[in-house]
Order: structure tokens, then sequence, then C-alpha cells
């Protein structure tokens, strides 16, 4: 199947859907390639790059669209500037467009898409499940917004993020407070963090305390019970009670006297953001302080923000960028390129460049939106099951720990002792002397034995074992001890002994050397 | 020469054996006690045949010479994967030379005992050193011919089989009372009868035993080789034997205890019965442990890169990688990663390979640095660290479930625990399940991957991934 890229036409989008690498791996699964001319130019890949790859390259936007089996975009649809068309209107049956589609926001995209009987798959609507993260585009855009925010906002913060100790004086570090620690939140702490800055963090869902501090960020708690926890269902935060906002906007009040740097990343799926930061909240930071409000596209977290603009009020300023991934467009455009090469891998499992849309899969169940013209959005909900198997794990931990054995009587360990003192009571006073001090040495022996093995290193074990062999071989005495006898069989039989015994010595220090000589620094 | 110089070279010898031993505490020492373990070997071979054979002293050094070259000939020959294989015959022959040295001792009425209660003792030890050098030459053939997979690993249980045992036990007994009453003037036939039995029991003992515990096996018969020398120094009232034997006995013993506590199992459990069998019952192993969906496989080059691009990789490798011949090619990976400032680790099962410290020598021929090669104590608690650990031809040793689930065979057994770090990459032919047939929640773990394939291909695909 073809497939082909056009470039983007938005606005400030400097992505594309495809980079040379992904266009390598892609051709394995059987592809055959086509770009418009330019689309990674802002991206830093031009069409060269591409050719070498063996992508062709097309002039003419509209013949990417009718031409190729598989349209893949970064952005939704949208009328074309200069040449006024759609894209979609020039789609037939049998076409497939891969691209963010957000169904929810774009109902007459969808019916221009039913209408003309095309099958969709919505990136935005991969569903949030572990198997499904390598394709997850949602995540990996956030993962660089969230980089990108502290970037931005670096650059308006008039001052180090690092503290310093100079001959001039003592730069103080910046206290950088994010919002939100989903994939972007964590992004931005990630960022903040290594920059040198004091990193706070706050999110409704107590379970992501952990990933804050294993960022070494301090996880703002509230003074507040609430049995639910904040998470809902996808990874997303549920909103909450008010009682809880309340207590909520106290802390963020606090904080915002006291930080340098808000960044929010506060998005409730298919709402408004919410508000988290308050006018009055924005009057009370200090002068030069930045906001960055990542919820911009959303309506924003603090209502001052301006979507895609730069802002200052009461001497804040407020960052409302809401092309945050396009900023990084190189590395946004392999990351995205990569996850659209993710779910083609899962479209196609018989790598042979055909693909099948299986709504038996549970992800591209979830991804497609139109199927041959049918609108099969929204999916059934996911089934759960992380939910239960933590049960089973935790049922599990508290079987194993089992209550400890009772202890033994403090003088219990005496008894095997006096029973071992009276066989040896009794032995002693029926046995001859010499065979009393045979067992003397055979006893001491094992103590020694016993005490030399522990000392082995366990790495040495094989040839412990292969060298005890060859000393066990001390039976050769034995043998000797009776060669000189008589009598032909006994003869017959230490000469068979020796020679055994032989063969055991030499090979048993022979192999030993061999495998000790091996062992090497 | 006078007894007093005998016995001096003797304890002598028992002390270079000693540091033979000691020797081993460390790498770097154990070649030099290789040589006292010689030095002590030829220094009674010595003194012994210059003080006490009188004739015969031709077919002394045919058998000597013979033996020694045959014995050259193994060691210089074996390849390391069947160590295990030569350990056994090793053990079978010490088995058989106790059995020959006591028969001769049994037979040769020269030195005839004093008194009653001497003859009593004498005889009894006697009698005992033939049972178990008997037992373990027997024993370890069968040990032997299944390492050599000559006949099934599977164990074989007969119906009543403790019954048979203990049956055999008795009739041991049994004998003994008798022979020893018949001794001196007699009781050779119930010396033969004996004899028999124990050969009977030896193989009997070994074939019930699965192929996962042959290590436990193989280090049990070390340690009977070592009680028949011991017996032999009673027989004989030779104290260098009696030495020799119960450090070799001991050491025996002891490494059948840590085997046994690194699989969680009761020694005498491993003894009476096989792997696996009478416990598959529980629903731990019923059907897999997690679903299909869940699993996800990685191709050689993505495995390359994680690799390549982590600071810290433990490669944990298992019998299987032996098998498959990939130790050197691992080796070789683990040097480019080196080169590329990755710091590698390899972690080491008491029971990964077939024997007691096989894996690490199966490492020390791919010259795999044993400074890099730790135990599961060691670095169990690094795995939070790891950003990339490699699983190769290993299963059982990294199973979760002897943590997680109570009720699986294998529950309470230690394992290394790759899954704290940040990435497993685990490297098998299917999905198929480990000696104890118990399936690896491992491999359905979030941050778990699947490179499936050949281990010797897979390790050959990232090895040229990496050289790129």
């Amino acid at each position: 199947m073809r497939i082909g890229v056009p470039k983007e036409i938005e606005e400030g989008e400097k992505r594309v859907a495809l980079t040379p690498d992904v266009a390598h791996q892609l051709q394995k699964l059987g592809f055959t390639l086509a770009i418009e001319s330019g689309a990674g130019l802002e991206a830093s890949f031009d069409d060269e790059q591409y050719r070498k790859v063996g992508v062709e390259v097309i002039e003419d936007p509209r013949a990417v669209w009718q031409e190729s089996d598989i349209i893949m975009k970064v952005r939704p649809p949208k009328e074309h500037p200069e040449l006024g068309f759609y894209g979609v209107e020039l789609m037939k049956p049998g076409q497939t467009l891969i691209s963010f589609l957000y169904p929810a926001m774009n109902p007459e995209t969808l019916n221009a898409l039913s209408e003309h009987g095309v099958t969709a798959l919505a990136m935005d609507s991969v569903p949030r499940i572990s198997r499904a993260q390598k394709m997850d585009a949602l995540s990996s855009m956030a993962n660089i917004a969230g980089y990108r925010a502290v970037v931005e906002a670096a650059q308006h913060f008039g001052r180090f993020f690092t503290g310093q100790i100079t001959a001039a004086g003592k730069i103080p570090p910046a206290k950088v407070l994010v919002i939100g620690a989903g994939v972007a939140g964590l992004a931005a702490i990630g960022a903040a963090k290594s920059m040198g800055a004091i990193v706070r963090a706050f999110d409704t869902r107590p379970e992501v305390k952990e990933q804050v501090e294993s960022m070494d960020a301090e996880f703002l708690m509230l003074d507040f019970k609430d049995e639910d926890g904040g998470s809902g269902q996808g990874g997303y935060a549920k909103t909450m009670s008010p009682e809880f906002i309340k207590a909520e906007m106290d802390l963020f009040a606090a904080q915002a006297a006291e930080v340098d740097i808000i960044i929010t990343t506060a998005l409730i799926p298919g709402k408004p953001a919410p508000e988290l930061i308050t006018e009055r909240m924005v009057a009370n930071m200090k002068p030069g302080s930045v906001i960055v409000d990542l919820a911009a596209e959303a309506g924003g977290n603090c209502k001052l923000t301006e979507a895609n603009k730069v802002v200052v009020k009461h001497g804040v300023t407020l960052i409302g960028y809401t092309n945050l991934p396009s900023r990084l467009a190189a590395q946004s455009s392999q990351l995205y390129a990569t996850n659209l090469r993710h779910l083609l891998t899962d479209l196609c499992p018989e790598k042979n460049g055909e693909i099948v849309v299986n709504m038996e899969d549970e992800v591209i169940r979830g991804a497609t939106v139109v199927k041959e013209g049918e609108v099969t959005w929204p999916p059934p909900a996911p089934r759960i099951s992380l939910a239960p198997k933590d049960d089973v794990g935790l049922k599990a931990k508290k079987e194993l720990e089992k209550p400890e054995p009772k202890p033994a009587h403090p003088l219990a360990f005496l008894a095997p002792l006096a029973l071992a003192g009276l066989a040896l009571f009794g032995l002693g006073s029926v046995a001859p002397p010499e065979f009393i001090g045979h067992l003397t040495v055979f006893v001491l022996s094992c103590f020694v034995g016993y005490m030399v093995i522990w000392g082995v290193s366990h790495s040495l074990h094989t040839p412990l074992m292969s060298v005890t062999n060859a000393i066990s071989s001390i039976i050769v005495i034995g043998a000797l001890i009776q060669i000189s006898s008589d009598s032909a069989l006994v003869v017959t039989l230490a000469t068979l002994a020796v020679f055994i015994t032989s063969i055991n010595i030499v090979g048993g220090f022979a192999v030993t050397q061999r495998m000790l000589r091996m062992f090497r620094k | 020469m006078s007894t007093g110089i005998i016995t001096a070279s003797y304890i002598g010898a028992s002390a270079l054996f000693i540091m033979a031993l000691g020797g081993l505490k460390h790498q770097e020492s154990a070649r030099r006690g290789n040589l006292y373990g010689m030095l002590g070997m030829g220094l009674a071979l010595l003194v012994t045949i210059v003080g006490l054979v009188s004739q015969n002293h031709f077919l002394l050094i045919v058998g000597i010479v013979a033996g020694g070259a045959i014995g050259w000939y193994l060691a210089k020959k074996v390849e390391m994967t069947q160590m295990p294989e030569l350990v056994a015959v090793l053990h079978s022959l010490v088995g058989l030379a106790a059995v020959f040295v006591g028969w001769a001792n049994a037979l040769d009425h020269s030195s005839a005992a004093q008194t009653s209660v001497e003859q009593t003792i004498h005889a009894a030890e006697t009698y005992i050193g033939i049972l178990i050098g008997a037992l373990t030459f027997s024993g370890s053939i069968c040990a032997y011919l299944k390492l050599a997979a000559k006949i099934s690993g599977k164990p074989l249980q007969l119906p009543g089989r403790h019954l048979f045992n203990a049956g055999l036990g008795l009739l041991a007994i049994w004998f003994g009372v008798e022979y020893v009453a018949a001794v001196p003037d007699g009781g050779i036939g119930w010396l033969v009868l004996m004899t028999l039995i124990a050969l009977v029991f030896g193989v009997h003992m070994v074939v019930a035993i699965g192929g996962a515990d042959m290590p436990v096996v193989v280090s049990m018969l070390n340690s009977y080789s070592g009680w028949a020398a011991a017996a032999m120094g009673f027989m004989l009232g030779n104290d260098l034997l009696i030495v020799v034997g119960a450090l070799v006995g001991s050491s025996g013993a002891i490494l059948s205890y840590i085997m046994c506590k690194a699989m969680n199992r009761k020694f005498l459990n491993v003894i009476l019965g096989g792997f696996g069998n009478k416990s598959s019952g529980g629903a731990g192993s019923a059907g897999p442990a997690g679903s299909e969906d869940d699993i996800k496989p990685i191709q050689a080059e993505e495995a390359a890169d994680l690799m390549a691009n982590a600071k810290e990789v433990m490669i944990l490798p298992g019998y299987g990688m032996a098998v498959a011949q990939a130790q050197h090619t691992v080796f070789e990976i683990s040097k480019k990663l080196k080169e590329k400032g990755v710091n590698v680790r390899f972690g080491i099962h008491p029971v990964a390979g077939r024997m007691p410290g096989h894996m690490n020598v199966l490492l020390a021929e791919a010259k795999v640095p044993y400074d890099i090669v730790y135990e599961m104590d060691e670095i169990n608690e690094d795995f939070p660290k790891v950003d990339v650990s490699v699983v190769i031809g290993a299963n059982d040793i990294v199973n979760p479930a002897a943590q997680e689930v109570p009720d699986s065979p294998i529950a309470g057994m230690p394992v290394l625990e790759p899954w704290n770090g940040k990435t497993t990459i685990v490297l098998k032919r299917g999905m198929s399940t480990g000696y104890a047939g118990v399936d690896n929640p491992l491999f359905y773990k979030d941050n778990t991957r699947m490179l499936f394939g050949d281990a010797k291909d897979s390790v050959d695909a990232i090895l040229k991934h990496l050289s790129e």
C-alpha cells in the first residue's frame, strides 16, 4: 500500500507525520511512501533526505490526497489557505486517514469522512492502556510540551534557575510549581530540576506522589481527607468535590506568593480546563514571575492567559502557547512518526504492506473513528484490568508473610548435644581406644571441613567439586597397602583400584587447573 | 621407612589438602591451592609406595601410568558444558575404588584382628565402606547417563518406591548383622548380596530425581564419595583417609545444602521425589500467568539500542545460554557495551547451570572477567538502579511467581529480581515454561520486552547492531 504525507497547513504547525528514519522502517513493513514537497522543511528534514531513503516527493498536494491508500497527518484536515481545497473531499472509499482528529470537537470532519466512505484512525483516541503506550501520541507530545514549557519559562524569566554563590553575591535558585503531574507535568519537573530549580508539584491523584518524589521534586500534600482519591478513567484526573477544591485553592494561593514560575497542566477530557490560578493569585506573585499554561487551548488554568500569546499582567508573564510540541518540531515529528509506525505495525501483522483494520483488537478498535464510511466513535468503554491485578498481588504478599515460627525453648539446643554425648559415652565404654582415636580425627576433620568449605567462593564451586574428587581418591593409599599381598585376588583388586584412582587423581587435578586458569580479571 | 616418618608425612599431606580447599576462597589463591593439593597427593603416594609396598611394583606402576594417562586425556578433552558429566564419572570411580579396596580388605586375612570387639568393629567398617562405595558408584553412573541425556531426565517414580527403599534398607541392615556375626571365618556371601543391594539402591535413588534437581544429586554424590573414603580410613585404621574423607564429605554436604536452599527445597524432599509432580495441582501452575496482549515483543535492533543507551546493564544467564553456545557472543556484547561506557555486570543464580558454580565456569571459559560476575545475593538489591536487565536462557530463576504466588510450586524459592529494574529484555525461543513447569509472570510485566528466537541468533543480531 502507498502512504502519502501532505504538508501541514495549520499556521505555526511545523511538525510532519513522517521522518526519513521512520520511512526506512515503514518500507520494511512493505509500504511505499510519498511526501508533499517541503512537508518536512520546518522540522529540518528537506526533500533530499526523503528522496535518499526512497520516498517519492510530490509537488501537488492534491495528488497526495488522491493517490495514496493511507494518508498520515498531524493536524485534523483543514481548508488549504491558497489552493482552497479541504482534503477529505478528494478521498474515496478504500482510503484510510491517520491523524489527530479530536472527534469530540470536530463532528463535521467526522461526518465528511463518513460521507466519503473512508476509514479514519484518530491518534488522540488510541486507548491509554499499557500495550498501546508505544503508539500513544498524546503522551509523546505531552512529554515534549512539558519540556518546552520549562524552556519557554526560562526564556521569559529574568533570572537563573540554578542557585549560585558568586563573587558578586548570592543567586537564589528559582522555585517552580508544577500543577498536574501527568506526562507533561513530569517532563516539566524533570527539565526544571535538571536546570537546577527547586521544584514542587501538585496533583489530585495521590498515587503519583511516588513518581514525583522519584524525580527528586517535592510533592505538595493537601490537608484534606478524600476517600476516592482523584483518579479518573484513562489516566486523567476527575473533577473534585467543592471542599477539595477550596483546600486546593488555598494551597495554590499560598504557593503563588512564594514561587517564581508556575506551570499548569490540568486538563479534564471533554470539559473546559479547571480554573486553578485566579487573578488575585497572579497579582500576589512576585513581579517578573512566569506562568506557563499548558491548558490554554481548553480555556486555560488561569483565566488571564490568552491562547497562542504571551501577555504580561500584574507584572507576571503569562505564556499561552498551544503549539509547544511544534516548537521542537524535529523531535516531535520523530516521536509522532514513530507512534504512527507502531500503529501501522499493529495494523499490518503480515508485514506485507497491507493494513487490516481488526475491530477485535482493543487498541485498533479504540483508534478507529470511521470504518469504511460508518462512524464508530465513541468506542465501547475500555476494560479495566489493572485494579484487580493489584489486589491479587497484595493478597499474595499478605499470605507470604506467614506468622513467625514459635521460638524454641532457650535450652532446646541442649537436647541434641546431650544425645550426642550419651552416644559417645556408650561408644567409649565398649570401643577399643584405637577406634576412639580415629573417631576423634574424623569428627574434628568434619568441623574443619565445615569451616573451610563455607569460606569457598560460590563462583568456585565447580572447581571445588573437581578438586575434592581428586583428593578423595586418597583411597589409593588403601590399595597401595594391599597390593603387596600374596593373594592373587587381592592383588588384582588392588591393582584395579590403583588404576581407577589414578584416572581420578590426574583427571581431577588437571581439570581443576584448567578451569582455574580460565578465571581472569 | 619408620612408621613415624610415614605418619608425619600423612599429617603434612592432610594439612596440604586443607590448604588446597582453603585456597578456593578466592580466584587469586585458587591456583596455588590446587598446587597444594597436588603436592599433598604426591607426598602421600610417595611415602606410601616407598614405605609400605614391598612387591608387585610393576603392576603398581602400570596402574598409575595407564590411569593417569586416561585421566589426563579426559581432563584436556572435556567441554566445559560437560563438566557435570565428568564430575559424575569421577565420583563413580571413587565409589568403585572404595568397593575394590573394601573387598580386597575383606578377602585379605593377613591382618587378622585381635579381640572380638575389634573384629566386630572392623567388619562393620568394611561393610559400611563397601555399601557407601557401591551406591556412590551406581548412583553416579546413573547421574552421568541422565546428565548426558543417555536416559530420560524425567523422574522415574515406581509405585511404592518408598516401601521399596525401606525394604532395601532393612535388608542391608539384616545382611550386615549376619556378616558381622560370620566374620572372620566366612560371610562373603552376605557381602556379595549387600553389594548388589547397594548397587540397586544407588540406581533407584538417582532415577527417581528430576532433571532440575541434578545439581543437588551431583553434590550429594560428591559427599558420598567422601564418606566412602572416610569409611575406608576407619577400616584400614588410616587417619589420612579419615581426614580427607571427612573434608570431602562435608564439602559435598554443604554444596547440597546450598543448592537445596537456592531452590527452597528440603533435602529429604529432593531425595525422595521428583520435581513438580505432586504440586502440579496448585492454582499457581494452572494456565498462563498473564494475557497474551501484555507480551511486548522487541527486535534485536531496538534491544541493542536500549543496551547501548543504558548506564547499568545486568546480564542474567541461565543454562539455556550454554546450550545455545551463546556465552562467547554475550561476552563480546559486554565488551562492546563497556567500550561505550556502559557498566555491564553478570548476575548468577546459585542453580543456574547443572552443578554448583557451573555458570561461573562457563562464563570464565568465555573470558568474562570474574570481577564483573556477581552472586544473586550481591546484586538483587541493585536492580532498582539497573537500566536494562537481559535474561538469556533462564526462566525459573527469574520467576516473580516465587514471591508473588503463594501456591506456586516454586513459591519461596529465592530468585533474581530484574522486574525491579527499568527494563528487562528476555531472550526466549517461545512462551514455554521452565524445568518447574510454571508460567512466568515476568514475561507479562509492563517493563519486560520479549526478544523471541534462538538465543545464539538473537545475541549475534544484537552484537551486529552494536558494532555498527
